[in-house]
């Protein structure tokens, strides 16, 4: 399968996302340059973690201006699969491809953790390869991780299971002392109304090989993977 | 002799007084008109504080420091350059340094911090190597002082704050906290960076003609004679009034320029590089210039700036961050001119590189400085300033105790001191860093080194910082030599071979015979151990003047390793993971309370330091190295503060579920200072019992001992007196520094 990584100025896990679907998975990956606007035949594309344009302003708020984001939007209505981790994620509720916001995390400090995710709902292209309800343990590491959404969303995301992730403890439940960063409802990953769109807090890309960080996140990539083919 | 710029506008006289309100003295100034042929003008009277300064000249300095070994079979370049490098294998090198940046990060603990971690990456990335790891020593006065949560938050924040978003993982570092610092705190910032060995750059200008091009960051006021002022001088109760020059960091800028400055390397075009640090345009134009033998012209004109009306001395003495200056091939400025483009960063050609010799700054059409490269970058004096021991020879930033107060029994000793603000989990700091970024980070902050892979290839790097105060404050030498040897022996737990050094020489005012002592013994003991371990010193900083009102901080070398790997799938975890192995104890020689975390508890008789016998160092370094390549340990954790007794709790604090030890009766001396003593180097190991004696034949005549045994059961006990929970010790340890520090969940 063939994956584009749009690199943004400031974007910072782009090369691990790049090293982690190659070198890692055995996957056909390039870099996309924020000022183009070809997602050069990608069928999945990554907006990778980072702190594009420095994040001065408020995460991904500049970024959605970028010429490659009209593209992605583009390519997102039109079905294709779009991963956003981390400030991809941020760049991907800013663009309104995904519902609610990140905010700082409640802690006002910047958190890099391992953390458990439970898995939703394991029947959408970002998650398949999972199984409901399994554990996943993934690296944060972000500032701005706080999911937050008005309530009626809430509601609406719960009962269409666009949640896909949620942070819990280490016997899967949704406690308050698990969730690293204060998000709603523990919310660490959502997917839009047609489950094309992904976007995540936590990043699965510096989960792939045993010696580093586990493999927990190859199944991210693996679902998305298998959906494609 | 040139003829004499005039002077500009509004400018001020240069007559002596002006000279000692920019911090040089009479004899300094006599010298500079000596050189010059005249009085200089008021935009080079600044020039020259700045590079005669001693942040930037080393002139107390310089003399001891070309005593350390610099050479090694694995020693890539000459001494001069912006940082070190070493071969580390199928071509690749590290490059690496440790710098301070103290008195800005006392005075302005965020910015001070951020600018710490920016200016040394610069330093790295002007190499030509991709930078893929920082660590950071930081020391803070006493925990409970009104300033030090402050500073501590402001410090973490700023490292946190630039390295995290510049994408370079923090990946270890030490934490300290001593009333010694409460009036001068201590920001050391590591950076390694990778590059090939065909990539490595030059900061040494050449070709006459050579165009001089500016990149990165518009120029402003800001920092201006952070060096002269700022660093060189003592703190006093005017110093909130230097606030204005400390610099701003913009680390998405820094990465921009991190990725444009490889990738105009990879063009050819560039025929040397210098990062603008302290004193900015100054020291790297006349830096490149000086090593090259050659001059350099400067349009200021030329400069972009952040605002209108910036006087020349301006220009030339601002520290604005994320900047470089590049001299490229002639002809070939606009090729990299685009590559800065691509990027959004300015490149604008503000000069020439000239064969007169001189340095010269125009600005509106007129010469503004005109002096002889030499005499910036080479002719600063040179002092060798009179050192002499204290009389007596503990002063009172000694360890404050020397009579037991009251002795706990060792389970509460034990307790107490996994409590305690220097021995207690550091996560609370290193949560607040990305130590992931880069997927290299094989063990990250925690343990005794971080243990990063080199991807495309077997190999790999350990790297630890440290530094050991107490006993430098008993004895300067014999600390210098622990603090190598600790550093050393963290990067050898891991399984890396110790390859080199890089320190950064933090001391007080080296006018003062008893600090310049503190400070000839501590190079001593850093060139013996250094030698003893054919770890080459390639790069390093010295900080002086930390001192506030006439107190000194305690002599702080501080010591940064870095060992390297054949495979790094041989690195060793700090922790027990399988209960049954052996547990063994090496070590050099017996412990003792001296300069101890029990001792700063409790009180302690007064000992002294263990003394070092560098060749059984050298030994158990060796040793520690042989037994991670024949995979005959399954742990290695090195005894440094609260001895013995912690070590072997946090060797039981395995991250995926806490193990248990059992030592059995009378494997230790029942002595307070055998279980918590320092100072003698000591490693905590575990094994299969069937590799019990090829570890005795590899450590001889090293003391080795079985002391007992890794169990399933997660319980610490150690003989008859202390048998607590593993999980509870845990907590301890982990709830130490938010419950100081402040809460973060």
């Amino acid at each position: 399968m063939k994956w584009g990584v749009v690199r943004f100025p400031g974007s910072l896990d782009d090369g691990d996302a790049l090293w982690a679907l190659r070198d890692a998975l055995g996957q056909e990956a390039a870099s996309l340059w924020h000022k183009d606007e070809t997602l050069g035949g990608a069928e999945c594309v990554v907006l990778p973690g980072g702190f594009s344009y420095g994040d001065y302003l408020r995460c991904g708020a500049i970024a959605r201006f970028s010429p490659i984001m009209k593209s992605v939007a583009r390519f997102a209505a039109d079905g294709g699969l779009v991963l956003g981790i981390c400030n991809g994620f941020q760049i991907l509720c800013e663009a309104h491809l995904l519902p609610g916001a990140l905010t700082r995390n409640r802690s006002l400090a910047f958190v890099c953790d391992f953390v458990n995710l439970r898995v939703e709902n394991a029947a959408t292209p970002f998650t398949r390869a999972a199984r409901p309800g399994e554990l996943l343990r993934l690296p944060i590491k972000h500032g701005e991780g706080r999911y937050v959404a008005p309530e009626d969303e809430l509601r609406q995301l719960e009962e269409r299971g666009q949640i896909l992730l949620r942070y819990v403890d280490e016997s899967g439940a949704a406690t308050d002392a698990a969730n690293p960063n204060g998000a709603m409802r523990s919310i660490a990953g959502v997917a839009n109304e047609r489950f094309n769109v992904f976007g995540l807090m936590p990043h699965p890309e510096h989960a792939v090989e045993a010696a580093l960080g586990g493999v927990a996140g190859r199944k991210i990539f693996e679902s998305i993977a298998g959906a494609a083919r | 002799m040139s003829q004499a710029p005039a002077a500009l506008p509004g400018e001020p006289r240069v007559d002596l007084a002006a000279a000692r309100s920019h911090g040089l003295t009479a004899a300094e100034f006599a010298a500079i008109e000596r050189l010059m042929g005249r009085t200089p003008t008021f935009t080079e009277l600044g020039v020259f504080s700045v590079m005669w300064s001693e942040h930037c000249s080393y002139k107390s300095s310089r003399k001891h420091l070309q005593t350390l070994p610099r050479e090694g079979p694995n020693v890539i370049g000459g001494p001069g350059e912006n940082a070190g490098a070493i071969d580390v294998g199928d071509g690749w090198v590290a490059v690496f340094k440790i710098e301070s940046h103290n008195h800005p990060s006392y005075v302005e603990p965020y910015q001070g911090a951020a600018t710490g971690v920016g200016g040394i990456l610069r330093d790295i990335f002007t190499m030509g190597a991709r930078p893929i790891a920082s660590m950071d020593s930081l020391k803070f006065g006493a925990i409970d002082h009104p300033r030090t949560r402050y500073l501590v938050n402001g410090v973490v924040g700023g490292i946190g704050g630039y390295g995290n978003c510049v994408g370079v993982p923090t990946v270890a570092g030490e934490l300290m906290f001593d009333p010694g610092y409460n009036g001068n705190i201590l920001v050391n910032a590591f950076a390694l960076g990778l590059a090939r060995r065909e990539d490595l750059q030059s900061a040494r200008a050449r070709g006459v003609g050579n165009p001089v091009l500016y990149v990165g960051s518009a120029t402003g006021r800001d920092g201006i004679h952070g060096a002269s002022l700022l660093a060189s001088a003592e703190f006093d109760a005017g110093s909130e009034a230097k606030r204005p020059t400390v610099q701003v960091g913009d680390p998405f800028t820094e990465k921009l320029l991190i990725e444009a400055c490889l990738e105009a390397i990879k063009t050819g075009a560039i025929a040397a590089i210098q990062d603008m640090g302290a004193a900015g345009l100054t020291s790297s134009s006349s830096e490149m210039a000086g090593r090259g033998g050659l001059g350099v012209e400067l349009d200021l004109d030329r400069v972009p700036l952040r605002e209108a009306n910036l006087s020349p001395y301006e220009i030339l003495l601002s520290e604005s961050q994320e900047r470089m200056l590049i001299v490229a091939e002639h002809g070939r400025e606009a090729e990299l001119a685009a590559v800065f483009e691509r990027w959004d960063l300015h490149a604008v050609v503000i000069g020439r590189i000239t064969g007169d010799g001189r340095w010269r700054a125009r600005f509106k059409g007129q010469v503004v400085a005109d002096i002889p490269v030499a005499a910036i970058s080479d002719d600063a004096p040179l002092y060798d300033r009179p050192a002499a021991p204290p009389a007596p020879l503990r002063d009172s930033s000694s360890p404050r105790l020397t009579t037991a107060i009251s002795r706990p029994d060792p389970a509460a000793a034990l307790r107490a001191l996994l409590a305690s603000p220097n021995v207690a989990s550091r996560r609370w700091v290193f949560r607040q860093y990305d130590s992931l970024v880069l997927s290299n980070t094989v063990a990250g902050p925690g343990g005794d080194a971080a243990v990063l892979r080199i991807k495309g290839s077997r190999r790999g790097l350990a790297l630890k910082v440290d530094s050991n105060p107490r006993a430098c404050a008993i004895d300067p030498y014999l600390g210098a030599v622990a603090t190598v040897c600790e550093a050393a022996r963290n990067v050898a737990c891991a399984g890396a071979r110790p390859a080199a050094i890089t320190n950064c020489l933090n001391y007080g005012n080296p006018e003062r015979p008893e600090i310049m002592w503190q400070f000839v013994r501590g190079v001593a003991g850093l060139r013996a151990a250094a030698r003893a371990f054919a770890t080459p010193v390639i790069s390093g900083n010295v900080s002086f003047y930390n001192e506030t009102e006439g107190r000194a901080i305690p002599p702080t070398p501080t010591i940064a390793i870095v060992g390297t790997f054949a495979d790094v799938s041989l690195n060793v975890k700090h922790y027990f993971s399988f209960p049954g192995d052996a547990i063994v104890l090496v070590r050099t020689a017996a412990p003792s309370l001296a300069a101890s975390e029990y001792a700063d508890l409790f009180g302690a008789a007064d000992d002294a330091l263990t003394p070092i016998d560098l060749g059984r160092e050298r030994r158990l370094l060796d040793g520690l190295v042989e037994c991670a390549q024949r995979r005959l340990i399954r742990s290695a954790h090195d005894v440094s503060e609260g001895g013995i007794a912690v070590a072997l709790a946090e060797a039981c604090f395995n991250p995926a579920a806490p193990a248990g030890a059992e030592i059995v009766p009378d494997a230790i001396d029942a002595s307070v200072a055998a279980w918590f003593g320092e100072g003698a180097s000591s490693v905590i190991l575990s094994l299969p019992a069937e590799n019990l004696k090829a570890i005795h034949e590899i450590f001889a005549p090293l003391e080795v001992r079985s002391i007992g045994r890794v169990t399933a059961a997660p319980r610490l006990k150690i003989g008859r007196q202390i048998d607590e929970e593993v999980a509870a010790l845990m907590r301890l340890y982990e709830d130490a520094l938010p419950g100081r520090l402040g809460r973060h969940d």
